[in-house]
């Protein structure tokens, strides 16, 4: 492995200790009320934002109250990402090409399965509604979309990673490029 | 024929005569209106003012807030008057700030605010305005635009010229406008005016962290009607001035008696000389009983508590401290030029405007150049103070304000118009007419060392024929002038709440800063708040009903009331347990002898409920709140003394939970 496939390597590894610091992804909410915005960041390992003012608004329409204690994932997720990091700097550190294709894939998998649960948490919120709200529309759920806008009632909702969530990505691209790289280019 | 003929010569020379007298009627000076004052005071919807606007509300006791240039009315500040809407004065907690030592006055006639200042500019932390009547000052935090303190003055009788501050708010200051007795000592007859008669120069002390006021000390000085001040700066920075009119102490029909002399006195007070003498031992504790109103922002309470003493200095013993400088016909307004060189006084009779130096006022006094006393106040040579006088300009000049570029703008009353002149050579450089009988003006920051020089505001007491009438009684109103230019021109009118006597403007981002958007539920320390749901009872302890109430969007809590007798004493506690910007919740209940409630996110506020009959009282929010606005609601069922219902209430948002 190149010197500098292992810089970039480490310096990928680097990028995801950020994201233990900043918002890893963020969903917000705008309305006729609410030029200015509402948003819900959520981190590694806890929710931040305007989270008491969207479950002020969303007892009409009979969405649980969203509550940092409500997710195990908050538990989880560091160790995840912890474990990753130190998988990846030692792939680097023994300059092993097969453990930086095991990295890119337990990445892989660890993405699918955050994205998965993800959408399950999504579509709990969205359509396991309170029977006795105030605001019932026939036909109507409320499930925020994974990414990107959706207009839910008079709120357009958005979800979008945060800079935590663009740290991971650039760092997993990153990552991928090197294991190809090393694979095409580098027959030792 | 001939007869004919001479007939017709006859009318057509008549005609010609009459034609040419009413052609020799003089014009009118029409207001210069700028081709583009619509563009100019357009302000497009939803987008910000470039100025606040702060104008007394006269008597109706309040402080109107309006936007400029466009002249939009945002705020009604209650501040010496009960005010429904709110609440102001009506609340258990807002009840003690109207307290007096003559018990609750619940309005008074309010004259001028003024700004807070640092370094002479100003600050946009506080605003003060005067109670004339029953005199007192209050003082506005312009972080939640509320009345937060409000302190009484003794001694004082129409507390006018007030409540003008020194350069870094050190002092704002009070003075009668009604010289009277010293307190305890004011069972005398009227006609021994001059003996016991005396005004009350008083200095309140504003503290610089917190706002708090206290009365520093008064300077008891001979009995005039003390009307206008305004404090020196820079160079006259520890000087203050008032004007004074009735110097022949005349004590009955003031229109003729008061207006007998020539001059009258502008009075020059060494206050930083007070400070001094005071440090010395000079002054003297006297007994005098007022109040000092305060609102807690962590409580939302006020409190009221009584002052006994006041320490005062008697001007006449303390040389140096206080000198008289006359001053023609009734001087009105008093005002200091921005460099703080020039003092302005407009006597209300004339038909020139005196300027006097404070350079001259300083060599005038090193050089005793005296002309008399005055009950043991000396009396300054006019022309040894004097600057020179500005001819020509109008009748009755009262109010002058200052520009950017050296000039002055001065009011007069009489004649309906605002003059602009230049401030060194002292010479009339333009005229507009104000439609009508201004009184003060503004411009923003025109009392401060630096001044804007963007517009003048005229105050207009009377507005006859400008809007569409409402009856017999009608506005007053504003009128806003561009000033950028060589000539004044007339940009926009429009009407005021109460009668604004004096109004003070300052840049918006100043205020904007601080703006609050809600109280912090977590810190309301109000006893009787409910800060969650849970906390949400009734209790009864004798005849005394306390409702810990909770409103949140959409329901109150409790919502159904059970067990209250005629007769009793029910205090709704209500707190806002929302914690977002502009969401108020109201308060109302059937028959209330007293207001409503409005109650801002994170706070509490306490209504009295006597109920004196049987029956089912709904109450319910009043301030359209949200899509179930309508559903906020409850009843209060009041039961006969003898019908043994317990007392019982149900709950909103728990009665949904556990469904």
């Amino acid at each position: 492995m190149k010197t500098s496939s292992r810089n970039i390597v480490l310096l990928c590894a680097f990028f995801m200790i950020g994201a233990f610091f900043v918002p890893f992804w963020k969903i917000i909410l705008e309305a006729p009320q609410y030029p200015e915005g509402l948003e819900m960041k959520i981190w590694l390992y806890k929710i931040t934002g305007d989270v008491d003012k969207i479950n002020g608004l969303n007892h009409y329409i009979g969405m649980k109250l969203i509550h940092e204690d409500e997710f195990p994932e908050f538990k989880i997720m560091p160790w995840a990402l912890g474990f990753l990091i130190a998988f990846g700097i030692l792939g680097a550190v023994l300059r092993i090409r097969s453990l930086i294709w095991a990295w890119v894939g337990s990445l892989a998998v660890a993405g699918s399965v955050a994205f998965y649960d993800f959408y399950q948490w999504l579509y709990d919120y969205g359509h396991n509604l309170n029977p006795h709200a105030a605001i019932k529309v026939p036909g109507m759920s409320y499930q925020p979309p994974m990414l990107g806008y959706k207009q839910l009632l008079n709120f357009l909702a958005g979800s979008f990673p945060d800079i935590g969530g663009y740290l991971v990505i650039v760092a997993a691209l990153g990552i991928v490029g090197v294991a190809l790289y090393e694979q095409l280019y580098r027959k030792d | 024929m001939k007869k004919i003929r001479l007939i017709l010569v006859g009318m057509t020379l008549i005609a010609l005569v009459g034609g040419s007298f009413t052609s020799c009627k003089p014009k009118k000076v029409d207001s210069l209106m700028a081709g583009d004052a619509a563009q100019k005071v357009y302000v497009a919807p939803g987008k910000f003012d470039e100025f606040y606007f702060f104008t007394s509300g006269g008597f109706s006791g309040q402080l109107g807030v309006y936007g400029l240039p466009s002249g939009r009315l945002l705020k009604n500040i209650p501040v010496f008057s009960q005010d429904p809407t709110t609440g102001w004065g009506f609340t258990e907690e807002s009840k003690p700030m109207l307290n007096t030592s003559h018990g609750f006055v619940p309005w008074d006639d309010s004259h001028h605010p003024e700004l807070s200042k640092t370094n002479g500019e100003d600050d946009g932390r506080w605003i003060f305005i005067n109670g004339n009547n029953t005199p007192r000052i209050a003082r506005i935090d312009l972080s939640t635009f509320r009345t937060v303190d409000i302190i009484e003055l003794p001694n004082a009788g129409g507390n006018h010229a007030s409540p003008f501050c020194t350069e870094n708010t050190e002092y704002v200051v009070g003075n009668s406008r009604f010289s009277v007795p010293l307190e305890g000592r004011d069972d005398v007859s009227i006609t021994t005016f001059k003996e016991n008669f005396k005004g009350a120069a008083t200095f309140v002390k504003v503290d610089p962290e917190s706002g708090k006021m206290s009365v520093a000390f008064q300077i008891v000085v001979p009995g005039f009607n003390y009307d206008l001040a305004h404090a020196g700066k820079g160079v006259s920075h520890d000087w203050m001035f008032f004007t004074c009119y009735n110097s022949e102490q005349a004590h009955n029909l003031l229109e003729v008696n008061a207006s007998q002399n020539d001059k009258d006195f502008v009075m020059a007070v060494n206050w930083k000389k007070a400070e001094e003498m005071i440090a010395q031992g000079k002054g003297k504790k006297i007994p005098a009983r007022y109040m000092h109103n305060m609102y807690d922002e962590k409580t939302h309470s006020a409190t009221s508590t009584e002052e006994k003493e006041v320490i005062v200095i008697m001007a006449e013993e303390m040389p140096g401290l206080v000198y008289y400088i006359p001053c023609p016909k009734s001087p009105h307004g008093c005002d200091i030029s921005p460099d703080g060189k020039y003092i302005v006084a407009s006597g209300k009779l004339a038909a020139t405007i005196p300027v006097f130096s404070f350079e001259k006022l300083q060599k005038a006094i090193e050089s005793k150049a005296f002309e008399g006393e005055v009950a043991g106040i000396p009396v300054l040579k006019y022309d040894q103070v004097l600057a020179g006088e500005v001819q020509q300009t109008g009748l009755g000049p009262l109010h002058t304000e200052f520009d950017d570029k050296g000039f002055a703008y001065t009011s007069f009353f009489v004649s309906s118009e605002i003059v602009k002149w230049d401030l060194e050579k002292r010479v009339v450089v333009d005229r507009a007419p104000t439609y009508y009988s201004i009184g003060h003006l503004c411009i923003p920051g025109g009392d401060s060392h630096k001044p804007s020089g963007k517009y003048v505001i005229a105050l207009n007491k009377i507005t006859k024929d400008r809007y569409l009438p409402t009856g017999p009684e009608l506005t007053q109103s504003a009128q806003l002038f561009d000033i950028s230019g060589e000539k004044m021109t007339l940009l926009l009118d429009f009407p005021t709440i109460g009668e604004p006597h004096y109004a003070q403007a300052i840049p918006a981002e100043k205020v904007v800063k601080n703006s609050k958007k809600f109280f912090k539920i977590e810190e309301n320390a109000n006893p009787f708040a409910a800060k969650s749901e849970a906390e949400a009872k009734v209790v009864r302890s004798g005849n005394r009903v306390d409702v810990y109430m909770i409103a949140i969007r959409s329901h109150l809590n409790p919502d159904n009331i059970e067990g209250i007798k005629p007769g009793d004493e029910v205090y709704f506690h209500v707190t806002n347990l929302e914690q977002d910007w502009d969401v108020p919740h109201g308060f109302a209940i059937k028959g209330a002898n007293n207001s409503e409630l409005l109650i801002m996110p994170g706070e509490t506020a306490t209504l009295k409920w006597i109920p004196n009959r049987v029956g089912m009282f709904p109450f319910y929010c009043t301030d359209f709140c949200s899509a179930l606005h309508q559903e906020m609601q409850g009843y209060a069922r009041v039961s006969p003394a003898s019908a043994n219902v317990p007392l019982s209430f149900s709950g909103g948002a728990t009665a949904a939970d556990s469904k």
